[in-house]
C-alpha cells in the first residue's frame, strides 16, 4: 500500500524532489503514511464521513461508496442532513428514506427520522400502523424534541440495523458536519446513560457493539489543506476519540494542488518571470505572457500556504491513522463524471 | 503576501434595482444587527468578523461580533485566544501592532451554549428550588449541552439578550451553516410551540395525576415500553419543572421574532462560487425573501482573478504549450546568460508546460465561477466579491484586507 517514497508535499517546499519528476509527486500526490492498512477501509460494514462544510464531505461518501460497489460489493450510501447532493453527485433522480439501486450494486437513501420510527415500530413492536395508536405519529415530534438523542438515535440504529442485518456489505453514511456528528455517534451511549431499562436500553447496547468494533465501524474525517479545515480536523480526532467509542479510520484530504515545479525547474520559472526574458518571451509567442506567469505564481503560492497546514494536520492527528490524498479537480461542474474521477483517486490512494 | 491580482472589490447594483449602489459601509451605518449566514466553509465567519473589525474603525461606536458556530474559529480569525461566553473587548494594542487606529471599541463573543443555558434558566426560574431542580435534571444536561437544536435557541436568545440591554451600536452575528441557519431562525417559535404542546401535557398528565383516560392508554403503553419508566419520569420532571418557564418562552420567542423582522436588522449572505455553496446560499436568500426578512447583501467569497479568463492569456497559454519545443530552444540561450545551469532546454520545456497547464487548468474554474455569479439569482443591495487570498487571514491586518474589498 505505501507505494510514494520520497517526501511529503507537506515538508513546505519542493526540496526533498531534486527535479520534481516524479510522476505521483507531481500530480501532487504524496506517500502514505500510517500504520494501519488503509485498504482494511472498505473492509468495514459502516463508514461515517465527516467534516468542516465545504470540504466535500457529499464528493467523498459518494465516490467511496461508488468506489466498493465496482470492487464487487453490495453498498448502500445514505445521505443523512437531507440536502439531496447525493443523487446530484450520481445524476439520479432524488432519494428517499426507501434504498434504491442507483448503479449496479450501489444503493441510495436519504435519513428519514420519522419514517426510520415507523419502520423500527412495525419490526420491534410488530405496530403495522401508527395512525391505529392514536397519537404516536405526531407523538414522535414531541418525543424527538422531549428526548434529547431520540432523532439521532432514529439514524445510527436505521444504519446499524442495516450492518446488523447484513443487507449490505458496507453501508456509506454522509453524515452531519464535524460540529454535530459527535452528538450522532455518542448518542447510543447517552441514551444508555439516560435510560436504565426498557427497549430503548437493549437497542442501544447492541448499537453500542457494532459503533465500538473498529473492524466494523469506521469514521473518515474529510478535510482541505486550509487553516480552519485543518484546525476542525484534528479538533474532531480529539473529540472522537474522548467522546465516542468509533475508531477514526482515515483522514481524506480533499482538492490538494498540484506541484508545478521542482526545486531547479522554478529556479527556471523565477528567471523567466524577470523581465528581459518575459519581453523576450511575449515576442516569441505574440502575446503577453505576465498572466500566464501570474497563475502559475498564485499557483505555487497557494500550494506552499496549504502545504503548511497539510504538516499541521500530519502532526495534530495521530499517526497511526492514514491520510489519503484527493487531487484539486479543475473541472466544470460535478455530477457522474466528476464522482468517478474522484473514486478512481481514492481507489488508488487505497492500494487497488 | 501579495493579494491576487485581481484585489479589487467590485459591487454592482442589481439589474432589478438599477439606482442602487448600495456598499456595505452604507449598509452598516444604518442597522443595528447584521446575521451573516451561508453555507459552510466558504469564510463566513471571517467575513463576520471582517465586516465587524470595518465598522468599528470607520463607524466608530462599540461593534459586536459574536459567532454562533460550534467551532472555535473566531478566536484564531481575531487573533485573540479563548473569547468566551462573555464578551470581550479586542485590546486597542492589537489594533495598533496591526497598524491600526481604531476609531471605535471593537468586542467579541462566542457561545458557550451550556453556560447560556444556565444563565437563562436562572433568569427564568420561578424560584430557587425549581432552578436547582431543573439544573441537576439528567435530561437538562442533555438538552442544553449535547444536542444541536438547543445552540440554535440559545444563539437567538443570547442575541436578544445582548441587544435589548443595548450596550452595543452593532451586532455582528456570525451563523451555523445553511440549512441549520434556518433552524436558527426557527428555534426560538419551535421551543414555544414545544412547551404549549398538547403531547407535553399528555405525557405529564400521568405524572402529575394518577389519571390515565382510555384514549390516550396505549400511547404511554407504547411510551414505556419504548423508553422505560424511568426516563418516562424523568421526561416529564424536566418538562413539568420547565413548563413554570412557559410564559417567559412564549413572550422570547415572538420579541426574537420581531427582532429579526425589525429594519434595525439585515441578513448577509456569504457563499464562493462554487456550485455547491452558492446554491444552498441562494436556497438560503430565497427563503429569507420569503419570510420578509431582508437581505442587505451578497458577500462572494475566494474568486478567482479575473485575467485567468481573458481570451488573450489563454492564446498566449496554447502557444506556450503546442510550441515548448521550440520555444524553449529559443529561451535556452536567453536563460544562460542568466544563470549557466538554467539553461537546459528539456527543463525550460516542462516549465513552460506545467505554466501552461496550470493557466488553462484554472481558467476552467475561473470560467465556471463567472458562469454562476452572472446566474446569480439573488438581487439584494450589496453584492460584494472577495480575491482570492493566497494566504490566509488569521489577525486584524488580514480582517482589515478582506475587509476593504467588500466595505465600499
Amino acid at each position: 500500500m505505501s507505494r510514494w517514497t520520497g517526501p511529503r508535499p507537506s515538508d513546505g517546499s519542493v526540496s526533498g524532489c531534486p527535479d520534481g519528476t516524479d510522476p505521483a509527486l507531481r500530480r501532487g500526490r504524496p506517500p502514505l503514511v500510517g500504520i494501519r492498512t488503509v485498504t482494511a477501509l472498505l473492509d468495514l460494514k459502516l463508514v461515517f464521513v465527516s467534516g468542516k462544510g465545504g470540504v466535500g464531505k457529499t464528493t467523498v461518501a459518494s465516490a467511496l461508496a461508488l468506489f466498493a460497489s465496482q470492487q464487487g460489493k453490495r453498498v448502500l450510501v445514505c445521505e443523512v442532513d437531507a440536502k439531496g447532493d447525493v443523487a446530484g453527485f450520481y445524476e439520479a433522480p432524488p432519494t428517499s428514506f426507501a434504498e434504491r439501486e442507483i448503479l449496479p450494486g450501489l444503493f441510495a437513501m436519504t435519513m428519514d427520522t420519522e419514517a426510520s420510527l415507523r419502520e423500527y415500530l412495525k419490526l420491534q413492536l410488530r405496530i403495522p400502523v401508527v395512525g391505529r395508536i392514536g397519537p404516536l405519529a405526531k407523538a414522535f415530534d414531541f418525543v424527538a424534541t422531549a428526548a434529547p438523542g431520540v432523532r439521532e438515535i432514529l439514524t445510527v440504529g436505521k444504519l446499524c440495523y442495516e450492518v446488523r442485518e447484513r443487507n449490505y456489505d458496507l453501508v456509506v453514511v454522509d453524515a452531519p458536519a464535524s460540529g454535530h456528528i459527535i452528538g450522532q455517534l455518542a448518542a447510543p451511549q447517552a441514551i444508555n446513560d439516560l435510560v436504565k431499562v426498557g427497549l430503548i436500553r437493549t437497542q442501544t447496547d447492541w448499537m453500542l457493539e457494532i459503533l465500538s468494533d473498529h473492524d466494523a465501524t469506521g469514521l473518515i474525517a474529510v478535510c482541505t489543506p486550509e487553516e480552519m479545515p485543518v484546525n476542525e480536523t484534528i479538533e474532531l480526532a480529539d473529540r472522537v476519540r474522548e467522546e465516542t467509542t468509533v475508531q477514526l479510520s482515515a483522514v481524506v484530504v480533499n482538492r490538494v494542488l498540484p506541484e508545478l515545479f521542482g526545486r531547479q525547474e522554478e529556479a527556471v520559472f523565477d528567471a523567466l518571470a524577470t523581465a528581459g526574458p518575459t519581453q523576450e518571451l511575449a515576442k516569441l509567442v505574440g502575446g503577453d505572457p505576465q498572466p500566464v506567469l501570474d497563475a502559475a505564481r498564485l499557483a505555487v503560492t497557494m500550494r506552499r500556504t496549504r502545504s503548511t497546514h497539510l504538516e499541521r494536520l500530519r502532526q495534530g492527528i495521530d499517526a497511526s491513522v492514514p491520510l489519503l490524498y484527493l487531487p484539486y479537480l479543475f473541472t466544470r461542474l460535478h455530477g457522474l463524471r466528476t464522482t468517478r474521477q474522484v473514486a478512481a483517486s481514492l481507489g488508488e490512494e487505497l492500494g487497488y | 503576501m501579495t493579494p491576487a491580482r485581481s484585489a479589487k472589490g467590485t459591487t454592482k447594483s442589481s439589474p432589478d434595482t438599477p439606482t442602487r449602489t448600495g456598499s456595505l459601509d452604507g449598509l452598516l451605518s444604518t442597522k443595528e444587527i447584521v446575521i451573516a449566514c451561508g453555507p459552510g466553509g466558504v469564510g463566513k465567519t471571517t467575513t463576520a468578523a471582517a465586516a465587524a473589525v470595518m465598522a468599528s474603525l470607520s463607524h466608530g461606536g462599540k461593534v459586536l461580533v459574536l459567532t454562533v458556530d460550534p467551532a472555535k474559529r473566531l478566536a484564531n480569525a481575531l487573533g485573540l485566544e479563548g473569547i468566551g461566553n462573555d464578551e470581550r473587548q479586542v485590546p486597542d494594542e492589537a489594533f495598533r501592532a496591526a497598524g491600526l487606529k481604531p476609531r471605535g471599541e471593537l468586542w467579541a463573543a462566542m457561545l458557550d451554549t451550556k453556560k447560556s443555558w444556565d444563565a437563562l434558566i436562572r433568569r427564568h426560574a420561578p424560584d430557587e428550588q425549581t432552578r436547582d431542580e431543573i439544573l441537576a435534571n439528567p435530561l437538562y444536561e442533555n438538552i442544553s449541552g449535547r444536542f444541536v437544536a438547543s445552540h440554535d435557541y440559545i444563539a437567538m436568545e443570547r442575541l436578544y439578550e445582548i441587544h435589548s440591554e443595548g450596550d452595543y451600536d452593532l451586532i455582528v452575528v456570525d451563523t451555523p451553516p445553511t440549512r441549520n441557519a434556518l433552524d436558527f431562525l426557527d428555534a426560538p417559535q419551535r421551543l414555544a410551540d414545544f412547551f404549549s404542546s398538547r403531547l407535553l401535557r399528555w405525557l405529564i398528565v400521568p405524572y402529575r395525576s394518577k389519571l390515565v383516560n382510555v384514549a390516550t392508554k396505549p400511547f404511554y403503553q407504547v411510551a414505556d415500553r419504548i423508553l422505560g419508566t424511568q426516563f418516562l419520569a424523568d421526561i416529564s420532571e424536566f418538562f413539568i419543572l420547565f413548563q413554570s418557564m412557559y410564559d417567559g418562552f412564549e413572550e422570547r420567542a415572538e420579541a426574537v421574532g420581531r427582532l429579526l423582522s425589525d429594519r434595525r436588522t439585515t441578513f448577509m449572505v456569504v457563499s464562493t462560487l462554487e456550485a455547491v455553496p452558492l446554491r444552498e446560499a441562494e436556497f438560503f436568500a430565497k427563503e429569507l425573501t420569503a419570510r420578509q426578512l431582508d437581505l442587505g447583501a451578497v458577500v462572494l467569497n475566494k474568486v478567482l482573478p479575473a485575467y485567468l479568463r481573458g481570451p488573450e492569456p489563454a492564446k498566449v497559454a496554447e502557444a506556450l504549450k503546442d510550441r515548448a519545443d521550440e520555444l524553449a530552444e529559443a529561451m535556452t540561450p536567453v536563460l544562460s546568460t542568466i544563470d549557466g545551469d538554467l539553461g537546459d532546454p528539456d527543463q525550460i520545456r516542462r516549465v513552460l508546460t506545467e505554466v501552461a497547464d496550470s493557466f488553462l487548468n484554472f481558467r476552467v474554474v475561473a470560467l465556471r465561477e463567472s458562469e454562476e455569479k452572472a446566474h446569480l439569482a439573488a438581487a439584494p443591495e450589496v453584492v460584494a466579491t472577495v480575491p482570492f487570498f493566497d494566504t490566509d487571514i488569521y489577525d486584524l491586518s488580514g480582517l482589515v484586507r478582506l475587509g476593504e474589498q467588500i466595505w465600499s
